[in-house]
């Protein structure tokens, strides 16, 4: 049994299925957009961004998505300030007990430490003396990527757009940013060289070799072998360098996955094919595995959040959903698809379970 | 004390409908309100003390803003505005 957590537009949907087919097992915060929603593996416990079109962005807290849920204390910017806080885009488990990180727009990271309920803003990254000169992405100024290292709560990565690949070696305290060998070729050719103006989409760590990441840039797709301190483009063979969220197998860190879209003027998949793109060779070539998707006039958008994985190896299973309301799934490591929803409000996220 | 009249789900964040709440301006009665039921902090008033986009304030049925005024028997409407996607 695989359980998914889509966040949308108009609420959370819990679905529940196998190969016999998925259906909606629960739904929370009905007419509310849910931009994310995970649980968390250590504790069992559900937590979920929302944002009321009226009241702004919470978090969220249930033992179970279809009972009760309690809100969390703590998520806002500091009083008095010039920003206000937007959303929360991701929630990710920390490598320390009961640690929880959160990350929104306009770029502010928060901390948990008892697994969600209280949080606090992150003051050596909002304080930083850059920020000033942070430029949003067409999504916001959204902290969207949060990577914790594997058994090492003082080394952690996160990514902002249009701001870039942030680095810290000491949980937190302060931070570097770290975008060498990445092209933003949005900027003209003659414009000085600012660290800070990155539109990064997603980044992805290895779990198995924890210093091999993979981005999905704005424009690109890039590999880091040295804990992001550079970045190799490796993107050559894609049918586009644009596309939003990236999924690496567990058990290769040679083996990732994209969903390339028609470039930023666009953001579809290019001429109404879907198709997902493995490599399994670190980037040297890319394969299009797509048996079961829709090939022909399908024009769908996958967001940043809306692809996710479970197991490893032939048994990877992938599941994807896009803005207009459908989700696909694959549990042989994207060698054949299935629909595995369908006329769900604009997806925002999809995370397994 | 203005009377400040809630909807759901303030109305249900705050224990009921109706609340007595002194203030002499639309922005200090709405921070006496988030300080007398913790539970609404932030869902009116963002960080920077502005009411939120979405959110309406009437004072006696006019539209009011942080600095509106505020007088002892006025009654102060908080609504979700007629927006959405």
């Amino acid at each position: 049994m695989t359980e998914l957590l889509v966040g949308t537009k108009k609420g959370l949907f819990r679905l529940e299925g196998d190969g016999g087919g998925f259906e909606v097992t629960a739904r929370a915060f009905a007419g509310q957009s849910v931009e994310y929603a995970m649980r968390d593996p250590r504790t069992g416990r559900y937590l979920a961004s929302v944002t009321s079109w009226f009241y702004g962005p919470k978090i969220w807290v249930a033992d179970d998505p279809a009972g009760e849920w309690e809100q969390a204390a703590g998520l806002e910017l500091p009083e008095g300030g010039e920003d206000a806080l937007a959303r929360i885009w991701v929630i990710v488990p920390g490598e320390a007990e009961g640690l929880v990180y959160a990350g929104g727009d306009p770029g502010p990271l928060f901390e948990s430490r008892d697994g969600g309920l209280n949080w606090e803003l992150n003051r050596g990254l909002w304080d930083h003396p850059t920020r000033p000169d942070w430029n949003p992405g067409a999504g916001g100024l959204c902290l969207h990527t949060i990577a914790p290292w594997p058994g090492d709560p003082s080394r952690l990565l996160v990514a902002i757009s249009a701001v870039g690949v942030w680095l810290s070696d000491d949980g937190g305290e302060t931070w570097r940013h770290s975008n060498t060998g990445i092209n933003p070729e949005y900027l003209p050719e003659d414009a000085p060289e600012n660290p800070i103006q990155h539109c990064v989409h997603d980044v992805r760590r290895s779990a198995g070799r924890p210093e091999r990441l993979w981005m999905q840039f704005h424009g690109g797709v890039y590999r880091s072998d040295d804990a992001g301190e550079h970045w190799l483009d490796v993107g050559d063979g894609l049918p586009s360098d644009f596309g939003f969220p990236v999924v690496v197998d567990p058990a290769d860190p040679d083996a990732a996955y994209v969903i390339p879209h028609v470039g930023a003027e666009d953001r579809t998949t290019p001429g109404g094919v879907v198709r997902v793109w493995e490599t399994r060779d670190a980037g040297a070539n890319w394969k299009a595995r797509g048996d079961g998707l829709p090939d022909h006039d399908a024009y769908l958008t996958v967001l940043r959040e809306a692809f996710d994985s479970d197991g490893e190896g032939d048994r990877l299973g992938l599941y994807f959903g896009a803005t207009s309301g459908e989700v696909f799934g694959s549990a042989d490591a994207g060698a054949t698809w299935a629909q595995v929803a369908d006329h769900l409000p604009p997806i925002y996220s999809v995370r397994t379970v | 004390m203005a009377q400040v009249m809630l909807r759901a789900p303030l109305s249900e964040l705050c224990g009921g409908r109706a609340h007595a709440v002194p203030g002499a301006t639309v922005g200090e009665v709405l921070v006496a309100l988030e300080q007398a039921h913790p539970p609404i902090a932030g869902w009116v008033l963002d960080e920077r003390g502005r009411i939120r986009e979405h959110v309406n304030v009437f004072v006696n049925g006019i539209h009011g803003e942080e600095r509106t005024p505020v007088a002892g028997d006025d009654r102060v409407h908080v609504l979700p505005a007629i927006t959405g996607g």
